[in-house]
């Protein structure tokens, strides 16, 4: 009896292990580069302007050991048209495949051999550029150059390992902009940008914990520095699979928290994709045993009061209708929440049969929402169906309608193997649709174009010198110094780590002040419209210096900072130093009798008319105080002897601790 | 046999798979110093270094080990590769034309050869339609594989035996000739063919690819279709050069065989007309004739073959300070006949004079052509041109400089005679010299100029 899915957030890691769920991950990641991986087109510009457009036609070629691919031949009948916009400051003839690859960019390689060495990889010695054959047009040549630097690595998880496959270094793609019948478009901004793709084994046990380990890989990949950032840099692919079905990927996920609805969702139609198996078995449809019949009957339906159908053939286009038999009630089985067993072949004819005007399909299970019954009833006897069996409806041209009928029994007959090997797209509502035929190893080719690329071994020496800390040995020791876990997240996977040690390991600064500063001051900064990066680390460490030395209060110093940043971005002409805004500043800190002055001044200009409580009143004086003396008094010691001047007690020490 | 089982492999890396026993194809785990490794050990590129051992990995990946980390290999199976494009015989319609494919060589049709790590023509009609099979609906296929070079390896030899294999097909009665040629020197065959092979009542189309078809986005199967509807349905009883025409798929030009040259190193559509407009568009659907002055198809079977040719011939490409002893020691060499590329209309430095007079007295036939490419060798405008003639070098109005490179072989190879070769390379037999430049034959497009941009965007939109 096959497994009953409960809802997601009841499922068990016991229900999952009970199913034989199994899952890895592939992440695509970009990497911080000067140039485009394989030419010198600048690495990460953006532009959904174009200048020009080039069309493209692809053929299945044969793989290095004399195979076809799967996804090729899927492509090849899809026929389309492929439109490439491109834009001059962002391409150039080598992304056409007009001009042959130059040298790997060496940058590139570099971010990627100390991530190989990070994930603990096989290294190889030996680089061979290899071509994947991608025939949806995603990339102009029609394959990506692709190679790897490393097998068998792992990660650390929950006290296991997690198996890394293989690092690999590659081309990303283009980006699609539409996919309308035979017409796909695509903008080839971020054509040939270096992508890293660690690939894990499918040690993944729970969806969430496939989503844990992106965040591993994510948090690993960023300690590099080398990593971009933001939308569009990092795609995960989710492979799945369960005890029976088949791997099937969930491509190009883009934020990890969608991980885990997508993986549950897939494990679910698995298993009711082979509880339809098991309910054709019973009905003795085995794939050999699969019988069908296609025929066209737009006359049949012609006076149909079915909308889509009567706007197809009021524009002259064909009905065709296939019978499986033995299907009968099958096609509104759920597979993934709110979608039935239908929309797999809908997927199918939307995508490769290319009728993408949706409803693209109607059948016979879904009588009452579509054609009336006494047409269901024609095409039946028309059809020589019987109760038991279904009908499906596709309308369009002569030779894509072909194409779907033969497509819905390809399907058909797959439903009587199991789980087909899908590439699936992962849709908003956490339910997947079909994308491609997944693609094999018959899809590499080696390239002919580039020679293979040895690495030396003082190459890896030199990087094997400077690798960053592992993420989470810097997570616990940041935890250990009793910081914040959202500080700890933030800060090991800031620029600024190193500054970061500096000051709590040379200075002995207080390691949240430290954090406080090197991270979220500095995204301060930039929101406020100021550049950080105008900041040397040794800047910044002569500042902490003049606090730690005493000749600068803790709130100077990001006074100081500020300062300097707002100088140097406003006028970018001034050379300013550090050394002369803290002298400008003169925030050396005041001593007791200083403070206590000023406060005793302050407290004898107050009206007290105006406050009719202790607390307002001492807001009041915090307020004009912190003012006058920002940057050369500490909050809390200010606080503490405007209470003691007011003669109030504990309950006006209102804080203003950490407002550094 | 010991060598196709170390196939490519030498030094280091031979020794390691010998002391393992184990060879190409051998199904491995290898162990090495920086890990385990599992694969089948594949073929190595013979100019590639000696110090690695190249597997290919379950996941379709290919890398390699360094010879001197691999402590162990131990083999678990044997599994040969065998490339091989699906063959399926050509179907056979006598209601189709009859059309012969001569391959030459080049990227039309390949696979990969690891002896070079690089890519070399398969051709036979059943691989050719198991990996494009629309050319069944286009005629019944013979080919014939005349030798299998890369086309910067052709040469006199091939030449003439191309001509004479052609005259052959001729008389055979077939309807149209196609002959797949690398892309290289494929100006300079269609230019001797067309000296060599004239009449012909049917066409004969040369055809190639600038990306080979082992790339999914090649042009190889829409250059072939194309040639292939050329010879098989086209009109035009010429040879003619079938490429890859914009920049994006959608047609082929049809060139003369003496006024096309390969313009770019790499781009697709690197065939250009020189100094007049293409002959014609050609796509699945139709042939597009942009002119009319071209040979019809005849349906008799004569066609005057003549294969002469002498190899004495050379081009020199002038440049600024070029010294005479150039022009001295190619003479001293027995050199027959020159073909200068002059600059502008057709000029060299002073200091050359002296081995222009020299050589002409020697006997040797001097052409003047132009490095522009585009316009007319006119040696009047200027005194230096007048010069220049009257020391006996003959102009050749704009014939480009490799045709006249070929033709001057074809001539000396019948003759010596000062004006009979005079004579020969100054009457056109294709077009090699035209009385005429039509307004848009001469056509470089700047990028950027907003007309260019505005051509360039409105593919779809």
């Amino acid at each position: 009896m096959p497994f009953r899915f409960k809802p997601f957030h009841l499922m068990t890691p016991e229900d999952y292990a009970g199913i034989g769920f199994r899952c890895g991950l592939e992440v695509h990641r970009q990497l911080i580069t000067r140039t485009k991986l394989f030419c010198r087109c600048p690495a990460g510009l953006y532009s959904k302007d174009y200048d020009a457009e080039i069309l493209r036609h692809m053929r299945p070629t044969l793989s290095e050991l004399g195979e076809y691919d799967g996804t090729a031949l899927m492509e090849k009948k899809t026929r389309k048209n492929i439109y490439y916009r491109v834009h001059h400051g962002t391409v150039c003839t080598y992304e056409f495949d007009d001009t042959p690859p130059f040298f790997m960019a060496d940058d590139a390689l570099d971010a990627a051999i100390e991530l190989a060495l990070l994930l603990r990889l096989n290294l190889v010695s030996e680089l061979h550029i290899a071509r994947k054959q991608y025939l949806d047009g995603s990339i102009p040549t029609g394959f990506q150059r692709t190679t790897i630097l490393g097998v068998n690595g792992w990660i650390p998880y929950k006290g296991r390992k997690i198996g890394i496959r293989q690092l690999g270094l590659e081309e990303d793609a283009c980006r699609e902009v539409s996919d309308i019948g035979h017409d796909r478009v695509y903008l080839t901004d971020r054509l040939g940008m270096p992508l890293v793709e660690p690939v894990t084994e499918p040690d993944m046990r729970t969806p969430q914990e496939a989503a844990d380990v992106a965040q591993i890989i994510r948090k690993l990949c960023r300690s590099t520095g080398k990593v971009r950032t933001g939308i569009g840099t990092v795609r995960q692919d989710v492979n799945v699979s369960v005890k029976g079905g088949t791997r099937v990927e969930i491509k190009g996920v883009p934020q990890i928290w969608r991980i885990p609805r997508l993986v549950y969702s897939e494990a679910r139609r698995q298993c009711a994709l082979l509880y339809i198996r098991d309910e054709l078995r019973r009905r003795g449809i085995t794939p050999d045993s699969l019988k069908h019949r296609a025929d066209e009957v737009t006359r049949i339906v012609a006076k149909t009061r079915y909308q889509p159908l009567r706007a197809a053939i009021g524009q002259g286009l064909r009905v065709k209708c296939v019978v499986l038999k033995g299907f009968a009630g099958l096609l509104n089985e759920e597979t993934q929440e709110h979608t039935a067993f239908a929309k797999e072949f809908s997927d199918r004819v939307r995508v490769i049969a290319c009728l993408t005007h949706l409803p693209n399909m109607v059948h016979s299970d879904t009588a009452s929402e579509s054609l009336y019954g006494r047409d269901w009833q024609k095409l039946g006897r028309r059809m020589s169906a019987g109760p038991n069996d279904a009908l499906i409806l596709v309308w369009g041209n002569e030779v894509d309608t072909e194409t779907a009928c033969q497509e819905v029994v390809i399907r058909a007959r797959e439903a009587a193997t199991g789980v087909p090997s899908d590439t699936r797209q992962a849709l908003k509502d956490g339910t997947n649709g079909f994308e491609r035929v997944l693609p094999g190893a018959d899809r590499m080719y080696p390239d002919t174009d580039l020679p293979p690329l040895a690495i030396p071994q003082d190459r890896v020496e030199r990087i094997r010198k400077r690798l960053p800390e592992f993420v989470w040995d810097r997570e616990a020791r940041y935890r250990a110094m009793g910081l914040s876990d959202e500080m700890v997240e933030t800060l090991s996977l800031s620029p600024r780590v190193k500054l970061f040690s500096r000051l709590v390991d040379e200075l002995g600064t207080d390691p949240t002040f430290a954090a406080v500063v090197t991270c979220q001051r500095m995204k301060a900064f930039r929101r406020s419209g100021l550049n950080p990066e105008l900041l040397g680390d040794d800047e910044v460490v002569e500042v902490f210096k003049a606090y730690a030395h005493g000749r600068l209060a803790r709130e100077g110093v990001v006074k100081v900072l500020r300062r300097t940043l707002e100088t140097r971005t406003r006028q970018p002409d001034r050379e300013v130093m550090v050394a002369d805004v803290l002298q400008a500043l003169n925030a050396k800190p005041l001593s007791d009798e200083e403070m206590a002055a000023h406060v005793k001044a302050a407290v004898d200009r107050l009206d007290d008319d105006r406050f009719s409580t202790l607390a307002q009143r001492h807001r009041h004086l915090m307020g004009v105080l912190m003012n006058d003396l920002a940057g050369r008094a500490d909050g809390g010691r200010v606080a503490q002897m405007v209470a003691e001047t007011l003669g109030g007690h504990g309950d006006c020490g209102a804080s203003v601790e950490g407002r550094a | 046999m010991s060598d196709k089982r170390f196939q490519g492999y030498r030094g280091a890396g031979k020794a390691v798979l010998e002391r393992c026993g184990v060879g190409v194809w051998s199904e491995v785990d290898v162990e090495s110093s920086s890990g385990r490794f599992t694969g089948l050990i594949l073929p190595r590129s013979e100019t590639s270094d000696d110090k690695h051992v190249v597997l290919k990995l379950e996941n379709g990946y290919n890398v390699g080990i360094a010879a001197d980390s691999i402590s162990n290999i131990t083999e678990h199976g044997r599994r040969e590769a065998h490339y091989k494009i699906p063959e399926k015989e050509f179907p056979s319609d006598p209601a189709k034309p009859h059309v012969t494919l001569f391959g030459t060589g080049g990227t039309i049709a390949s696979r990969l050869d690891y002896r070079t790590g690089a890519v070399i023509p398969a051709f036979s009609p059943g691989e050719l339609y198991g990996s494009v099979p629309e050319l069944a609906d286009l005629c019944n296929l013979r080919t014939e594989k005349l030798y299998g070079v890369f086309s910067e390896n052709m040469g006199p030899q091939q030449y003439i035996r191309l001509a004479e294999s052609i005259g052959e097909e001729i008389a055979k009665g077939v309807d149209g000739i196609v002959i797949g040629h690398g892309t290289d020197t494929m100006h300079h065959t269609s230019a001797i063919l067309t000296f060599m092979v004239q009449d012909s009542p049917i066409p004969i189309v040369m055809v190639g690819s600038q990306r080979s078809s082992d790339r999914p986005s090649s042009d190889a199967a829409i250059n072939l279709i194309n040639a292939v509807k050329t010879a098989a349905e086209g009109d035009i009883a010429e040879v003619v050069v079938c490429m890859f025409g914009p920049t994006s798929d959608q047609y082929c030009l049809l060139h003369r065989g003496t006024r096309v040259r390969k313009m770019h190193s790499s781009y697709r559509s690197t065939f250009r007309t020189i100094g007049d407009i293409p002959l014609a568009m050609v796509d699945q659907e139709k042939i597009t004739h942009l002119r009319d002055d071209y040979k019809r198809r005849r349906s008799d079977r004569s066609v005057k073959i003549n294969t002469a040719f002498d190899e004495m011939v050379t081009i020199l490409y002038y440049y600024p300070g070029m010294r005479p002893d150039v022009l001295d020691a190619i003479v001293d060499k027995g050199y027959r006949g020159v073909v200068i590329a002059g600059t502008g209309l057709g000029h060299v430095n002073k200091l050359v004079y002296p081995a222009l007079k020299r050589a002409v007295e020697k006997g040797v036939h001097i052409y003047m052509t132009v490095q522009t490419l585009w316009g007319y060798v006119q040696m009047y405008v200027y005194e230096t041109g007048r010069e220049i003639m009257e020391l006996g070098v003959v102009p050749a109005s704009n014939m480009l400089p490799e045709v006249a490179y070929m033709k001057l072989c074809w001539a000396l190879g019948q003759t010596d005679d000062r004006d009979e070769v005079r004579r020969i390379m100054l009457t056109p037999i294709a077009d090699e010299t035209t009385e005429r430049e039509p307004y848009n034959g001469y056509l470089i497009y700047q990028g950027a100029i907003p007309e260019v941009q505005e051509f360039l965007r409105t593919i779809k939109r």
